[in-house]
């Protein structure tokens, strides 16, 4: 397995007023159950990071741990240089959205948003402007006097981000705040997080287990499992660049096809795919590959049979089965959606792009 | 089809109907029937004519507590005990409640097993275990009637842990607790501007019911030897039976008049209360 190296250098979206934040060697046990094993995460200031793994690999344990809402077993978690692993949450300016709406019921938008500032003493006028300033930001100054149960979802998640960012906070935790809500307002709420964060410059730690979410909004995207980070790199370079099967094929859609390796190459369906660095280099190989990464030719004597074929708008998804072989995914535009159809015989070929390989024992 | 199936359904609402009628008015004349006897009872004078008297010496405050020092004692007693047990049951179960949900779930069922245990515990085992205790509290404090409020809440906590167990879980407490920790709150400010504002029908009703149960305790006080409005009665009646139904009839109204505020509470939780609205809002889209 590897970890990835914690030093990257991150691309910093923000402005200036973010802060960096450090996770070095957190570890966190339920019983038995290791959520976090040695976890060391470096956030930039102003950066958007996303934390990305299927459920139970201890991204949320690792939100909540920098947050405050839960103590580590061990290791060091920094904000600007200073030590708050020990610190309570109520003292460690932190603004956080939650996956559940959090709303206070009892109190309307602009009270919820105003809730933080009068903890803060800050005098009522001030208090308001803040509060009005905020809901201008998410696009809700006419919803002001609503209460949560007249807001929607998305409105609450909003409302949400607004009372989070009120209180100036030097780091913003998002909790999948997304998850809860329909496809189309999770696009527009993911956008509109992305556009605030870059407007206001917090530095943000961002857990979701939606790997689209986590592509689009992401300056930087952690890819965990176990407790442990697998890969944490640009969301373009985590997907074509996975350092191991898991990432890869946890990252987008990947096909499995079995090859030979010789040296940075491999031999896969005929044809040489070249090979990312850490590949296995030599012998049997699995090699993993995109499915836009293949092409897909009718061919009466192919090597393959077409499965289905679904038409997904701007591309089309051939499932082919190779004879002796896998069942592999291909990527066509949505234009040549009519040249296949299911049992026509076709020639699959990698088009060449370098691919991850991992060593296969024989059977 | 239609018209024989639909004929049906007609007559089987209709024996619903007077079944449901004739449950109602079994329950009135139930209940209704003693209470009628007692204002019969207190409105009558020896020669059986009819008469305010009894009803004009009980709302006359001052010549009541003068004639009966002791059902005005009692009746202050009483009123105090309620007042200290509704306080203290709060203060205790409340944070309790709280707590046990955010922090030690796995304590829940031990916790909801020792409240409801005194609902198992007959008054008179209930006084034999607590007379060591009242032999300490009269030796420590006093002997007044209005410590019995330690007894009370013992005698509340099945009632009104039912009432605010449904308010604790009407509300997501660790989400709500934890939103306001991270804008700042220490756990004071949670529980008084979070959690308590959305437990405010579970608060009144655990409230309301303690205080209908500590206004019409009898048992434990009399075996205690204190004076409450209860025991108050209940010597009085030995006196002047007239004035001790009456005060009954009076406080069984007053407990009467408190279960609808009760359900009145209840009703606007369903009408009016954000949480409820917030809770089927909750998978709706924009």
């Amino acid at each position: 397995m590897t970890t990835a190296p914690t030093t990257y250098a991150p691309t910093t979206s923000g402005g200036q007023r973010g802060v960096a934040v450090e996770l070095t060697g957190l570890r966190r046990s339920y019983g038995p159950v290791r959520a976090l094993d040695d976890l060391t995460l470096r956030l930039a200031p102003g950066e958007l990071v996303a934390l990305l793994g299927p459920s139970g690999c201890g991204k949320t344990t690792a939100l909540r741990c920098l947050a405050g809402l839960e103590d580590p077993d061990g290791g060091r978690i920094e904000v600007d240089g200073k030590d708050l692993t020990r610190v309570p949450t109520n003292r460690r300016d932190l603004g956080m959205v939650f996956q559940a709406y959090s709303l206070f019921p009892h109190m309307t938008a602009r009270q919820n948003v105003e809730f933080g500032l009068q903890l803060r003493r800050q005098p009522g006028e001030r208090r308001r402007a803040r509060a009005a300033a905020m809901l201008d930001l998410v696009g809700l100054s006419s919803q002001a006097d609503r209460f949560a149960h007249q807001l929607s979802g998305g409105q609450q998640q909003r409302v949400a981000l607004a009372r989070a960012l009120a209180i100036e906070p030097q780091v913003l935790l998002l909790d999948e705040p997304l998850s809860a809500l329909d496809a189309k307002v999770r696009v527009q709420l993911r956008d509109e997080i992305r556009r605030i964060q870059l407007e206001v410059g917090t530095t943000t730690l961002f857990v979701t287990h939606d790997q689209e979410e986590a592509l689009a909004v992401a300056d930087r995207v952690g890819v965990m499992r176990s407790g442990r980070l697998e890969q944490i790199a640009a969301p373009q370079e985590l997907y074509s660049r996975p350092v191991n099967d898991f990432v890869a094929d946890f990252v987008g859609v990947t096909n499995r096809l079995p090859g030979h390796a010789h040296g940075h190459a491999a031999a896969v369906m005929d044809a040489d795919v070249p090979l990312l660095s850490g590949s296995a280099t030599s012998g049997a190989v699995t090699v993993l590959v995109r499915p836009e990464h293949l092409a897909v030719r009718p061919d009466a004597a192919g090597g393959a049979e077409v499965l289905s074929v679904s038409f997904l708008g701007a591309h089309a998804r051939v499932v082919a089965q190779v004879t002796g072989g896998p069942k592999v995914f291909v990527q066509v535009p949505s234009r040549a959606v009519a040249d296949f159809s299911p049992g026509q015989r076709v020639t699959v070929t990698p088009v060449g792009e370098p691919a991850l390989a991992v060593a296969r024992e024989e059977a | 089809m239609a018209g024989p199936v639909s004929g049906q359904r007609a007559v089987m609402r209709r024996r619903q109907n007077a079944f449901r009628w004739a449950v109602v008015t079994v329950a009135l004349l139930f209940f209704g029937a003693p209470l009628f006897g007692m204002l019969e009872f207190t409105t009558r004078d020896a020669s059986g004519h009819r008469t305010a008297a009894t009803w004009s010496q009980l709302a006359d405050l001052g010549t009541i507590s003068q004639r009966y020092p002791d059902l005005s004692a009692g009746l202050v007693a009483s009123l105090w005990l309620a007042v200290l047990t509704v306080v203290m049951m709060l203060v205790l179960l409340v944070p309790t409640m709280t707590w046990v949900r955010l922090r030690l779930p796995g304590l829940s069922r031990t916790v909801e097993f020792l409240c409801l245990l005194p609902l198992t515990v007959p008054a008179i085992v209930l006084v034999v275990g607590l007379t060591p205790v009242y032999a300490w509290v009269t030796y420590l404090l006093n002997g007044s009637a209005v410590w019995l409020c330690f007894a009370y809440v013992v005698l509340v906590l099945p009632y009104a842990y039912r009432a605010l167990d449904a308010g604790l879980r009407a509300i997501d407490v660790r989400t709500l607790s934890e939103a306001a920790r991270s804008l700042g709150a220490g756990w004071g400010t949670v529980m008084a501007r979070v959690i308590l504002p959305n437990l405010r029908t579970a608060v009144l009703s655990a409230a309301f019911l303690t205080v209908a149960l500590t206004l019409g305790e009898f048992t434990i006080a009399n075996l205690f030897s204190r004076t409450n409005l209860q025991v108050a009665m209940y010597l009085l009646g030995k006196s002047d039976a007239q004035i001790s139904v009456a005060v009954g009839l009076a406080a069984l109204l007053f407990a009467i008049a408190i279960l609808f505020a009760m359900s009145f509470v209840g009703g606007q939780r369903d009408t009016v209360s954000p949480l409820s609205r917030l809770r089927r809002h909750r998978q709706e889209p924009t």
